[in-house]
Order: C-alpha cells, then structure tokens, then sequence
C-alpha cells in the first residue's frame, strides 16, 4: 500500500523522515514517546522548524536526529553538546536541542555537558535516561542505580550514580526538569517551556529498556515498568536537587526543579565586549535573539 | 566555485614583525574565519590568544573550549551553520582531534586545524620543535579517507597558507591541516599583509535549488557535493555513519564502498590542482633534497655547501604535504642518483618519497628526533655519501 492511500495518517508524520520509519528501537522502548512529546512541543508552540534543529551523539537514543524532519545531526560518541555549541553559535537564531541518551551526554560526554551549563549556553537537551547502554547491550552506566545488573555489572552494579538534574543544578543549569516516560503530557509541558527558555535546559526523561535493563533484572515488560514509574514517582516541583538521588526500583522524584533567568554565554559575551570595548566591539548575534 | 576578495574588516594591510602562531591567527581573519573554538596547549596557544583579542573588533565568535575533542565537535557544528572555523593545537591536542576529525571528513564539512608541532610522543617536548605528527595527519582517524595538508616554512607562508588553508576546505569539503611546527610558530620575521582586494576567497558550494530535492552528498561534475547550512529550510540530515546521497544511514558493503571511494576519490582526483610544491635547481640534478616546514629552510646551508663543492643538487620543497605530490617524486626519481630526506622525525614523509620511487634510486633519510633542528652539516655529510 503506497503511503498516500492509507486512510490514516500518524498526526506527527510531517515531523518525521517518514522514508526512515520503521525505526530501530525495541517494542516497550520509551525513545519514541519522548519523540512524540518532543514533536507535541514543537506543534503546541508553532516553533518554526527550519529554525530548529536536532543533534543526537551515538546510541538509542543517539539515533532520533536521523527521525526527525529538521536540520539533524547524527554526530560522535558524547560530543552532541559541544557540537550543537558551535552550531548554535554560529547561527543565535536557530533552537538548537540535543536529543541523546544519559550514556552520551553524562557518561562520555559529562565534561561537555559541564561546561556548557557552566556557560549556559543557549541550548535545550532532552535526555533519555534508561539506566544503561543499551546499544551495546546493556552494559553498567553513569545513571545504573546501585545494586541493578547490567552486562558488565553482572553480580549488581557497586558504584555510585549521577543524579543528573542535581549535576546540572551544580553546574548552572536554568531549567532542569526529571519526567519518566509514563508523564507524556508534562515531558511536553516543559519541552515547551524549555524551547522558550533562554539558556541551558535539562530535562532528563526516565524510561524502559525493556530488551536489556528490564530483562537482566527480571523487571518484567515495559508495561511492568510504567506500573513501577506510576507506583514509586512523586512529582515534587521546587524540590532540593540534592535530595534526587535514584536508587534500584527506589523513589522517582519528579517535577521541574529549576527554572531561572541569567544572560546566556552570547549574551554575556555581548554585555560584557560592550561594556569593555564600547563602539569598537562588533555585537554578534543580538539582533536575531531579540526574535527570541 | 565562486571567488569574492576578502572582507577588510579582517585584514590588517601592512608590513609587520610577527611570529608564524600569529600569523596563523592574521591568515584566519583575512581568509574570512569568523569562528575559532581551542583549548590552550604549547607552542600553538599564542594563535587563540590574538583571534580572542581580534575578533571582539571585527565581528564573530572566539569560545575556549574545555578540551580538544569539544572544539572539533563545536567547529563541525558552526561549519553547518555557515561559517568559516577553524582551531589551533599541537600534538597531544591534535590526537584528541582525531575523533572528530574523522566525523569531519564523513560528514564533508569545511574546518581548518593548524598544528603548531612539538616533540613527541605523549607530553614529548612542550616547547621545543618536532616534525612528528606528518603521518598523523594522514592516517590518524580511523577508516579510509584523503585528507589535505599544507606545510609553511615561515610565518609569511602561516598567514598565507592559513587563506589557501580556507579555501581549500570550502572548494572540496573537507578539513584542511596546517602543519606547522614550534620553530616557525615561535619565528619572528616580516609579514606582508596585502589589502583586502588582493586577497582571493573562495565562497562555499552553496546549492540553490529547490529546497525538497535537496541531496547533501550527491556529487557535482568535481566531485564535490553542494552544500546549505542548518537554518535555511532545507531539513537535511547528515551523520557519521556510512550514507548515502541523502545522508541517511545506510549499513552495507555496497554503501560503503561507494561513500568511502568519493571521499577518497574527491581529493585524489583533484590532487593537481591541490598540490603545491617548490623546486629549485632540479633540471639537472643528480641528488635531490625533498624536504618541507622550518627543515627546508636548514637545508639551504646544507645545498648551498654541496654547490660549492661541485655536487649536482635540487630540491623540491612540499607546500602541499597531503595529497603528497606522487607523479613529480616519481619523474624526479627517474632523473636522480639519489633522494635525501631530512625531516625532524625518525623517517615518516621519506616513506613515502621511497614508495613513489619504488627502487630506481637510492634514499637516503636524514632523522632528526625532535627538540631542534638538524645541524646543517648531518644534513651535508649524506648529501656528500649519496653523491659518491
């Protein structure tokens, strides 16, 4: 059946490279329901998308850039966010969002995402964290809540984990927000407020690997692991990022947990030169963030 | 391939006393880099420190970045929003480049690295001079590829070399190295800096069609696919895995060879319009000198002495270290009794000087490993056994 004969249409399908679908993540994956937020946010805020562009690094998740019909990048192992740094530079007017996974962006990439929220870099990035590397196959990562197996952690994992949103609080974050999977509606509510945020977004979404993570730890099927979300989340706005520690099967502290105003590395960059060098400095960029 | 001249407000036309790392600097804002992502590492910091003091009076963006596989990452990125990068590093730096450098070439993206060398291996020798990284810079990403790089021999050729540097990478897509060394980047000597209509730019391959039929790796009748940046509608994607002409994945045999080939095919098959090099005195040559960067310029005493002492010697110098100019050595290697190959390393380029004149004369390579430039007279005492 060719495509324009078919009665139905997916309501998200011009926001996809329809050529590419089937995709090539697992049944029960939670990847493409943070898609379809992300595609939902882009649609309720009426985003311009040859303004917006997509950079993914390696892995499941890595693998969104090559889904979505915007500019996308597919680029190396951990460097998404300084690549999406230089592309948001070199263009202030785009929105650029990192779309990757916590292994990319936490475990080999951590110093990137330290520095740019350090900087607060004007970019937005959506984590999918799924408590392992599952392109792999399902070996012990970064965010691996203690005690949980994994592939390379076969009698449980013994060391400790990152708490991604209090990472990113520390490091200078002005919007952090955690959802899992299961709060589609509210992953979409703050992609959209983050889409308008100016500065360094986080949003880290907990979601079922259910051929690895759930599998190793005989957690059962990705419904198993929305009935889990659904049992042990609490949303808690507002809350001490220091207290979001995630332990095996354990509490899921939810919720946006930073939302703040402070001048973005350009802005910065801009005020500063201008104060410093007064009529010789070249302002750069300003005129299209005021768009913002 | 469309020219324009240089915008002036990057080019400061005079005559000036500087060093081969400012220079480098200079050539970038007259080629028309407005972007430079780098981290600090010796003998090549002193490049990001004028473009950080330069570029807030002429318009663009200096970041520092927190090591050097972020700022590769960061320069492919500005590349596909427009603009012209470019980094400076040396070689425990340029050995972090080498990730990106590959998602580089993948992805045919237009960046420049200059890499100002030091003595390696490892920390190797911070502040003193090295030849060391001239095979890296071929074959230092994993894969196949073809790469392009330039060899100056004075801080004149670092500004000019950095402008041919630029446009080279916007004609082919591809990254561009200057490989530089500590001893030219350290080198105080008059520059010439001409006004900015004398100095040539080459505008990137800009695709102007319609916007759904977009193919960003179709080739064009040079081989080299038309380029947009990220912003302008056109909803493309690219990737470092193997693709095809719309830069999708596609993970087979067959994909692979065609998408590797081009990448290789796209600068050998342009390889004579992109090879530089110098001769001096090689008509009638029986022993010739190939050498390239501050070595060359040891070498002179060296040639002059043989001269002097009746000896039949040329020399050919490589402006253009990669592609290497294959076809002359071979013709040149027809016509001489011998080759030297004085480089500040243990043998890399003689390898392939020796591959390109297979056994039809001797050659002799003269090592240096690193720390200062060879005694003229090392250089001599082979120049005089090869003549026997």
């Amino acid at each position: 059946m060719k495509k324009e004969d078919r009665l139905e249409k997916n309501p998200i399908e011009e926001y996809l490279r329809m050529d590419r679908i089937p995709h090539i993540w697992c049944p029960g994956c939670g990847i493409g329901t943070v898609v379809t937020s992300f595609i939902e946010a882009l649609k309720k805020n009426k985003e311009d998308l040859d303004k917006v562009a997509v950079v993914s690094g390696i892995g499941c998740t890595g693998r969104v850039a090559g889904y979505v019909k915007m500019d996308s990048f597919h680029t190396t192992h951990g460097r998404a966010v300084p690549f999406a740094t230089g592309l948001k530079l070199a263009n202030p007017d785009m929105k650029v969002v990192v779309f990757s996974g916590d292994g990319d962006i936490f475990g080999i990439g951590g110093n990137h995402f330290i520095h740019a929220a350090r900087r607060n870099m004007d970019i937005l990035i959506i984590c999918v964290n799924n408590f392992n590397y599952a392109m792999t196959g399902g070996q012990v990562a970064a965010t691996t809540p203690m005690t949980a197996n994994a592939s390379t952690a076969p009698y449980g994992n013994y060391e400790y984990s990152f708490s991604l949103p209090y990472l990113a609080d520390a490091c200078g974050a002005t919007y952090v927000a955690r959802w899992t999977a299961l709060h589609m509606r509210r992953v979409t509510k703050s992609i959209q407020e983050a889409l308008n945020h100016r500065g360094l977004s986080l949003i880290e979404v907990i979601t079922p690997c259910v051929t690895l993570y759930a599998r190793r730890n005989r957690l059962g099927d990705g419904l198993n692991l929305l009935k889990y979300y659904y049992d042990q989340s609490v949303i808690e706005h507002g809350a001490d990022t220091r207290t979001l520690d995630i332990a095996y099967q354990g509490k899921l502290v939810c919720g946006k947990f930073i939302d703040k105003e402070k001048p973005t590395f350009l802005d910065a960059m801009n005020t500063h030169l201008s104060n410093v060098l007064g009529d010789d400095y070249e302002l750069y960029g300003r005129i299209n963030n005021e768009n913002d | 391939m469309k020219k324009t001249k240089a915008d002036p407000k990057g080019v400061l036309t005079g005559a000036h006393y500087m060093d081969g790392d400012h220079a480098l600097a200079e050539g970038a804002l007259a080629g028309g880099c407005r972007f430079f992502a780098g981290y600090p590492i010796t003998p090549s910091t002193e490049t990001a420190e004028r473009f950080s003091s330069r570029i807030p009076h002429v318009g663009g963006v200096f970041i520092q970045m927190e090591d050097e596989l972020a700022s590769m990452a960061a320069l492919i990125g500005a590349s596909w929003g427009g603009k012209k990068p470019m980094t400076v590093t040396s070689g425990p730096g340029f050995s972090l480049m080498m990730e990106n450098l590959g998602l580089a070439v993948m992805m045919e993206t237009p960046l420049v690295i200059a890499n100002v060398q030091r003595g390696g291996p490892s920390t190797g020798l911070p502040t003193l001079t090295g030849q060391q990284d001239m095979m890296q810079a071929k074959y230092g990403s994993h894969g196949d590829y073809e790469i392009i790089a330039l060899s100056p021999d004075s801080p004149q050729e670092c500004f000019d070399l950095t402008i041919e540097a630029l446009n080279l990478a916007e004609t082919y897509r591809v990254p561009v190295l200057i490989m530089t060394d500590e001893c030219v980047g350290h080198m105080h000597e008059k520059v010439i800096i001409p006004p900015a209509e004398e100095i040539e730019i080459v505008e990137r391959k800009w695709y102007t069609g319609p916007k759904d039929e977009y193919l960003p790796y179709k080739n064009d009748k040079d081989l080299v696919p038309f380029m947009v940046k990220a912003g302008d509608g056109y909803r493309f994607h690219t990737t470092g895995l193997t693709h095809d002409e719309r830069g999708y994945p596609i993970i087979t045999a067959e994909c692979q060879k065609v998408n590797v080939t081009h990448l290789i095919e796209k600068i050998r098959k342009n390889a004579d319009k992109i090879i530089k090099i110098e001769e001096d005195q090689t008509d009638d040559a029986e022993i010739l000198i190939v050498s390239y960067g501050i070595t060359s310029r040891v070498a002179v005493r060296a040639v002059q002495k043989a001269r002097r002492a009746g000896i039949k010697i040329g020399t050919l110098r490589l402006i253009t270290a990669w592609p290497f100019p294959e076809k002359r050595i071979r013709a040149l290697s027809k016509k001489v009794k011998a080759i030297v190959v004085p480089e500040i390393n243990y043998g890399q380029m003689v390898k392939e000087v020796e591959r390109n004149s297979v056994d039809r004369c001797k050659i002799y390579s003269v090592p240096h490993l690193g720390g200062w430039v060879h005694d003229p007279e090392d250089i001599y005492k082979v120049i005089k056994e090869a003549s026997k």
